[in-house]
């Protein structure tokens, strides 16, 4: 079995409540470093555990602690992005349903780390239930002395705020959460500056994934180096993934970074393989944004090798013959679904979610979800092919915020790999509507064309 | 001061210029050299926290700086790139980087009517002459374009949203400019909207300056739409004492006849200091204002049409 940091003791009953998770010996990090620790050392013991964001860049969490600006009178802010929008992605949600405690300790031994002295948990709208959840944690944990004035007698002060977002995908890239968070409309800024410099209130501020901040608590208690030993590479320590699609298990699973993709999806300690023996047609292994794969390219490199659950390793090959870990929202395809529907459920949801500040992304995704819809519904035409491709290098690299290219990147690497399946959507589309919708839907297209 | 050449003409600039500003200034010390200047569309000097948005003023920069001379590796929207010594930038020199700005032309055309002969922003309007320079001969684009009704804003302006592109211009000088600002930008992606709340007026006594930001026929000043098209105008520098904003105006007339009154703009076509609405609207008549003398048209549109001087003769 794996070795477990964030999920340890998840199957405990009552873990969600402050006495059996204090019994489980919660809150031991924030005992640590306030009474033991300095703030550099919790910043330094970071840095060695080699902890990558894992909201979905996967940047070193140590290294973008350092990078806070500290002047003196001006307050730092901590934000916790719980803004977990990405299709396919719920496993923020698992851990703040399951354990909240963990991620209000991770965020009181990282505030101290920062020297942060007002922190905030920006969450979607739509985990309403999860606000209550962690609104009681919280209240708990003021009650206890681990929030508010003086915590533990360390003179070290914190006050920790839940806020509810509108519900937009955009408010999950850190610019726009904070505008979000100072009531504004969830627009992007433009960067520079990062919020490291300006932030929430123009102030320094550090923007961290709801797994990234529960992970704390594991590498203060543990030490950076034992999280480090756990993972190959530069992908240290454990990952949430969950795993959704055409799978027997699907679920949110702990993994140690290096679990090769075929043991994932196989093995009956993960996901147990694809439903009715059917084939494993195709995966995107990082939530809806990152390329999608064919089974051959999600399983080995192009150089053969196997590929294992890293951040290397899964991007190895670039676009061409790679993709990215993201944010672990894991979707399988069994050899029954259609790539042309899924890509335009995608291009869909991106246009939908689009802020359109910026050109390129609010004429773009809307574009691309115009062409797609006429390939989805039989009326797509060769020329097509070559013009979404166009359409996603206009959009790509062209944007103020990454939605663009989470947007363009699906449907460039659906093409890139399923081309002939998009072909067969022009050549047969009556076809291609049977194939997907059953026969109700096919009466209904005959009945469109006047068949 | 550091060094930044842009399509291979040398300049010095102050630190924390961007690449655009840099670029006008070439072009505003050498006017012989004003292809160097990108197009803008958000960008307005004027209004904090504008551009970034349009994309337009995209450049290559081919290198860095003179410590770290690797080229970026994509396009950067100039109005909001600082310079660093040393570095190189590429604006109409390098044919990948027009390609990519004939991208942004096609995406932003995609629901910007081309009705230049009927629309009365033509031949001041920044999308007519982008779409002139880096646009393609035809649109790629099949599907249905958005329209719009024509709403009024206020007894003095008229929003044609068909038209609009987004440019937060508008929003950006009711929020610098006015108080209790009631437009802004409604839904999000390209079923945006500039609005107001449950179509307001807007009644601020600047609110006519968003008609000057407008880069496009989306804000369109209903004391003067469809009188003349504005090449048929002659613009004179005006002024008249006025307790509300610095007075000075461009009065743009048939004969003696005042048919628009606008603040006056620069060579990059912006709004130099904003006026108020009774010097723009209320004050449509010759004797109220102090002539100084033709306005000179900087900028290579039509706008500068008709505009003739007569040249000095030499009396033997």
């Amino acid at each position: 079995m794996a070795r477990k940091i964030l999920l340890e003791h998840a199957h405990v009953a009552g873990i969600e409540g402050y006495d059996v998770y204090r019994k489980m010996g919660g809150y031991r990090s924030v005992e640590k470093a306030l009474k033991t620790m300095t703030p550099e050392e919790v910043v330094d013991e970071v840095k060695r555990s080699g902890l990558r964001g894992r909201g979905g860049a996967g940047f070193p969490t140590g290294m973008k602690w350092s990078f806070l600006a500290k002047p003196e009178g001006i307050p730092r802010y901590l934000l916790c992005n719980a803004d977990e929008s990405e299709p396919g992605t719920f496993k923020d949600r698992y851990l703040m349903e399951k354990i909240p405690h963990l991620l209000v300790e991770g965020m009181v031994t990282s505030s101290f780390a920062l020297g942060v002295h007002t922190a905030y948990i920006y969450i979607r709208g739509e985990y309403k239930w999860i606000v209550k959840i962690l609104e009681k944690a919280i209240a708990e944990a003021y009650a206890h002395g681990w929030l508010g004035e003086n915590i533990l007698g360390t003179g070290y002060s914190l006050d920790l705020y839940v806020s509810p977002g509108g519900g937009a995908y955009i408010c999950g890239e850190e610019t726009a959460l904070i505008e979000s968070l100072e009531g504004k409309r969830g627009n992007p800024r433009i960067k520079p500056p990062f919020p490291a410099v300006k932030g929430l209130w123009q102030s320094p501020t550090v923007v961290n994934n709801v797994e990234t901040l529960a992970t704390v608590p594991a590498i203060v208690n543990e030490g950076g180096e034992a999280y480090a030993e756990i993972g190959v590479g530069r992908s240290t320590g454990t990952k949430l993934i969950s795993a959704c699609g055409n799978l027997n298990k699907p679920g949110v699973y702990e993994i140690e970074m290096g679990v090769p993709v075929e043991e994932f999806i196989f093995s009956d300690e993960y996901c147990g393989g694809i439903p009715d023996g059917k084939r494993f047609k195709a995966c995107v292994p990082g939530g809806s944004s990152v390329p999608i794969l064919p089974a051959d390219l999600m399983l080995k490199t192009a150089k053969g090798e196997d590929r294992v659950m890293t951040y290397e390793s899964l991007s190895d090959g670039g676009f061409v013959s790679g993709t990215m870990l993201g944010s672990g929202g894991f979707i399988v395809f069994d050899e029954d679904q259609c790539i042309v529907r899924n890509t335009y459920t995608y291009a869909r949801f991106y246009h939908h979610e689009s802020c359109g500040q910026c050109s390129p992304c609010r004429e773009g995704t809307g574009w691309m979800e115009k062409v797609l819809h006429r390939l989805e519904y039989g009326h797509g035409r060769e020329h097509d092919l070559d013009l979404l491709v166009d359409i996603s290098k206009k959009i790509e690299g062209n944007t103020i915020c990454p939605l663009g290219d989470a947007a363009a990147w699906p449907v460039a690497a659906a093409i890139r790999h399923f081309r002939e399946e998009f072909e067969w959507h022009v050549r047969y589309p009556q076809e291609a509507l049977v194939r997907n919708y059953g026969l109700g839907r096919l009466e209904h297209y005959y009945g469109a064309v006047g068949v | 001061m550091l060094k930044v050449t842009i399509d291979g003409i040398e300049t010095q600039v102050k630190s924390g210029t961007t690449i655009l500003q840099a670029a006008r200034q070439i072009a505003t010390e050498h006017p012989e050299h004003s292809h160097v200047v990108p197009p803008a569309m958000c960008y307005y000097t004027p209004l904090e926290g504008s551009g970034g948005k349009c994309r337009t003023c995209i450049v290559r920069v081919s290198q860095g700086s003179e410590k770290d001379p690797r080229p970026m590796p994509k396009p950067v929207a100039s109005c909001q790139t600082q310079v660093m010594d040393g570095m190189v930038v590429e604006n109409t020199t390098n044919p990948d980087l027009l390609a990519a700005r004939k991208s942004v032309v096609e995406l932003l055309l995609i629901n910007h009517p081309l009705d230049c002969p009927v629309c009365d922003q033509a031949g001041e309007c920044h999308l007519q002459d982008l779409a002139f320079e880096h646009g393609a001969a035809e649109t790629r684009y099949e599907e249905e374009r958005r329209t719009f009704e024509r709403i009024d804003i206020g007894s003095h302006i008229q929003l044609h949203m068909t038209r609009c592109i987004l440019c937060y211009r508008c929003v950006y000088t009711a929020n610098q400019l006015t108080d209790e600002r009631v437009h802004g930008v409604l839904f999000r992606g390209d079923r945006a909207e500039i609005g107001t709340y449950i179509e307001q007026a807007i009644d601020n006594d600047f609110s006519g300056n968003v008609i000057d930001v407008c880069p496009v026929g989306a804000l369109t000043d209903k004391t003067f739409r469809f009188r003349s098209r504005v090449w048929f105008t002659r613009p004179f520098d005006a002024h008249r004492a006025c307790d509300k904003c610095c007075g000075k105006a461009v009065l743009w007339m048939a004969g003696d006849e005042v048919l628009r009154v606008t603040a006056r703009k620069d060579a990059f076509d912006e709004v130099e200091e904003f006026i108020c609405n009774e010097c723009r609207f209320d004050h449509k008549v010759k004797d109220d204002w102090t002539v100084e003398g033709p306005r000179t048209i900087n900028r290579h549109s039509v706008i500068s049409a008709n505009k003739y001087k007569a040249k000095d003769k030499t009396v033997v």
